[in-house]
């Protein structure tokens, strides 16, 4: 009896190392990848308060039926598995767990929402799963030390703060910087971002007034600033307040060299909301064509992406910024899954997104390209200036990069 | 619960005589047996399919506690999700500012939920029906935007929490050991709302759902009992708030929309709104049927997630364990003639106590 169960025990023993061995051989699949096909998971706002940003899923869905239709990615196609957690976090652990251990997907990729990320940040670092771009600009995605499973993918907010840091430097050597902030991580996010890109010269910081958004205006902390005697203002700040900035600084006839976080540049919401001939001459940041922009509408890139939207269905969509975005975002895993060839591990995944070299995409601006490596998960660090006319935002000067001068 | 259990044996006692004794005895087999296979089962699936049989108990205990309100008091709540949200919050807050241990953020939990229900349904005497549903209507809307407000809460950003570790020594990993957790939680929680329910408090409420003003004849304080049972509810479903919080590791005001205070609703509905076993099916109906409306469809999960609702509510519209209860108790009654008049009525009285235990298989 014992002897037999040593036996079995052995016999198990042997089999199980030689169907591990067996796997190593063939080991270049990590969980739902294969010979056919390549499984990616994603959660999407479809449904609830933010189902605008749905559209991105849509566009992520129909660029990879279309790369099916083409062959696949090195012949696999990909399987893709997007759900709806309507923007609420509890929803989202449970889906991405589902697609994790249940549809067993090799990475997630493109989920939306800071909210959202935040709760399976922890999980899918825990379990090695690469959490591929998700859609959210914060800081905390590009921390590779702590979290080598995330990559961020959008410009960060202190990425932004670094490239008006650098046109400052250049352009405005003798500044006196007074910062607006929103106090919380997003609003400090920009105020360092700001301290890091100014270096040495960080004391052309002179004053810094943060808000609440309990706060009924920010008023008061505009007066503030501008008894600090500064001529260089950057507003960091969500379109109410920030349009309630711009207006304020023209009503008391302060006259700052005026930069706005690409969070609120909106020209229908903060442009709007402080009135049009109020924010004459504000500087922000872009990254992406604006599909609207006639600019770009005689461009082939502009036609082929056209072109696509219209033949998914989607053109409906096609005056929305979300899917020229959504484009771009979806072309980056492509390419990342193109680079790895037939060694589709979690770990060449993520070795693969960290060796992005100069990765040019159709619909972001010119001369922008996406590049990572292993210590800077942080594809996009360039932006263009662009100041607003009372009308649109037109781009000036040269794309600038957020590491570089 | 086997308090509740021992109450009707002996009531049946008295009735039926020696037979209904070991009857008694045998429920007590019954769901002891159910609390073993219940607390057995998770070793037997997936980490994910433990998760998901976790959340189904919270929502359990958050869908017991909007039973009490509505189903035995006649109170109707739109807003249970914001005290679901309140209980997280204490729990986050106290797990993450300062380092508490998860376990005892729940009677902290619990008397914020209580405190807010009580403080609530003050006002709420007011109102009635669909008045008070606007009312706490308000407390579901205003929550989410309420918590981005404070920076001790983490703001929009939410607060992310350690994760509970199981016991050392006791070799089961961490989905299995807050599944037994909760399970813990969740038969206390059963066990004493059938001890109010079937006791004095639970006759005063039932009355003044009834017949208020007879109610009020009879001596019984009605705006002393409303008030408590908006305080009993809300510490239930706090109690639910602070155990996912626990669970899922993060909360955020997202995590708290309009939608879960009606998922909440129609999940006390489709279970059986004045029973105890109910709420577990409710739990069942808020954590699977959205997921299967996906799978269906992609295009409408809403619509099938409608129809869903729509089936249910026409062919049990007393809910699953309102309908079938009764039924039972009849068959039951059809097999022994001698004893079929105590026997309904007993039920019918206790129509939570013996479904909870038919229920109780299903987990």
């Amino acid at each position: 009896m014992t002897l037999k169960h040593t036996m079995l025990a052995g016999l198990s023993a042997a089999g199980l190392l030689v169907a591990g061995g067996l796997a190593y051989a063939a080991g270049q699949y990590g969980p739902g990848a294969s010979d056919t096909e390549i499984k990616i998971g994603n959660t999407m706002p479809y449904s609830g308060p933010a189902s605008s940003y749905g559209i991105i899923g849509k566009v992520d869905a129909a660029y990879f039926a279309m790369i099916n239709a083409q062959g696949g990615i090195n012949g696999r196609k990909v399987n893709f598995i997007s759900r709806d957690d309507s923007y609420s976090p509890p929803k989202t652990v449970e889906l991405v767990r589902q697609m994790v251990e249940q549809d067993k997907v090799l990475l997630m990729f493109n989920t939306l929402g800071t909210p959202p990320n935040m709760a399976i940040h922890g999980y899918l670092n825990d379990n090695k799963v690469p959490q591929l771009f998700p859609a959210t600009g914060a800081d905390q995605w590009n921390d590779p030390k702590h979290f080598p499973w995330t990559m961020l993918w959008l410009p960060s907010y202190s990425t932004e703060s670094h490239i008006y840091a650098h046109y400052i430097l250049k352009n405005l050597p003798n500044a006196k910087i007074a910062v607006l902030y929103q106090n919380d991580d997003y609003g400090k996010d920009y105020l360092n971002g700001l301290r890091d890109g100014l270096g040495a010269k960080a004391n052309m910081i002179v004053a810094t007034q943060s808000y609440e958004t309990s706060d009924p205006t920010v008023d008061s902390q505009i007066v503030a600033l501008q008894a600090s005697g500064a001529d260089v203002l950057l507003i960091a700040a969500i379109p109410k307040f920030a349009a309630q900035a711009i207006r304020k600084v023209y009503d008391i006839g302060w006259k700052p060299t005026q930069f706005l976080n690409s969070v609120a540049n909106g020209v229908g919401t903060t442009m709007k909301g402080a009135g049009f001939e109020k924010g004459v001459g504000v500087i922000s940041a872009a990254f992406a064509k604006d599909p609207t922009d006639p600019q770009w509408q005689n461009t082939p890139e502009y036609k082929e992406w056209l072109a696509f939207m219209n033949k998914s269905g989607l053109s409906g969509s096609i005056t929305d910024n979300q899917a020229t975005i959504a484009y771009s975002y979806v072309q980056t895993v492509v390419a990342v899954l193109k680079a790895c060839g037939n060694d589709l591990t979690r770990e060449n995944i993520m070795r693969q997104a960290a060796s992005l070299r100069d990765l040019k995409l159709p619909m972001l601006l010119p001369g922008i390209t996406l590049s990572t490596s292993a210590d800077d998960f942080s594809p996009i660090k360039q932006m263009q200036l662009e100041k607003f006319d009372g009308k649109t935002w037109q781009l000036f000067g040269e794309v600038v990069s957020a590491t570089g001068s | 619960m086997n308090d509740g259990t021992a109450a009707i044996a002996s009531e049946k006692l008295a009735v039926g005589g020696e037979a209904r004794l070991r009857i008694g005895a045998w429920r007590r087999f019954a769901i002891a047996a159910l609390i073993v296979l219940a607390a057995a089962l998770p070793f037997g699936l997936s980490n994910y399919q433990v998760f998901e049989l976790t959340q189904v108990m919270i929502y359990a205990i958050a869908v017991l506690g909007l039973n009490i309100l509505t189903g035995y008091n006649g109170q109707i709540s739109l807003g249970h999700g914001g005290f679901f949200a309140a209980g997280g919050y204490t729990a986050a807050v106290l797990m993450h500012r300062y380092g508490v241990p998860y376990w005892a953020t729940l009677p902290p939990a619990a008397l914020v939920g209580f405190a807010l229900g009580l403080l609530f349904g003050l006002p709420a005497l007011r109102f009635e029906g669909p008045y008070l549903a606007l009312v706490t209507l308000a407390m579901a809307v205003a929550t989410p935007q309420t918590l981005k407000y404070f920076s001790w809460t983490g703001g929009q950003q939410g607060l992310n929490l350690a994760k509970p570790a199981p016991p050392p020594g006791l070799g089961i990993d961490r989905d299995r050991w807050l599944y037994l957790f909760v399970l813990v939680i969740l038969l206390v929680a059963i066990r004493v709302a059938a001890n109010l329910l079937n006791g004095r408090t639970g006759r005063a409420w039932m009355a003044i759902r009834d017949h208020p003003i007879a109610a009020a004849a009879m001596g019984v304080d009605t705006p002393r009992y409303k008030t408590l049972a908006f305080g009993t509810s809300t510490l239930f479903t706090a109690v639910a708030g602070a155990l996912a919080a626990i669970v899922v590791g993060f909360v955020a005001p997202e995590s708290f929309s309009l939608f879960l205070s009606i998922s909440f609703l129609v999940g006390s509905a489709v279970g059986g709104i004045a029973t105890i076993g109910g709420a577990i099916v409710g739990g069942f109906f808020i954590e699977f049927v959205p997921n299967f409306a996906n799978d269906i469809s992609d295009a409408a999960p809403w619509a099938i997630y409608g129809l869903a609702m729509l089936l249910f509510m026409y062919a049990m519209p007393r809910g699953v364990v309102g309908s079938l209860g009764p039924l039972a108790a009849w068959l039951r009654g059809r097999l022994r003639p001698a004893v079929a008049a105590g026997e309904i009525s007993a039920a019918s009285n206790n129509a939570s106590s013996p479904q909870q235990t038919s229920q109780g298989r299903l987990e």
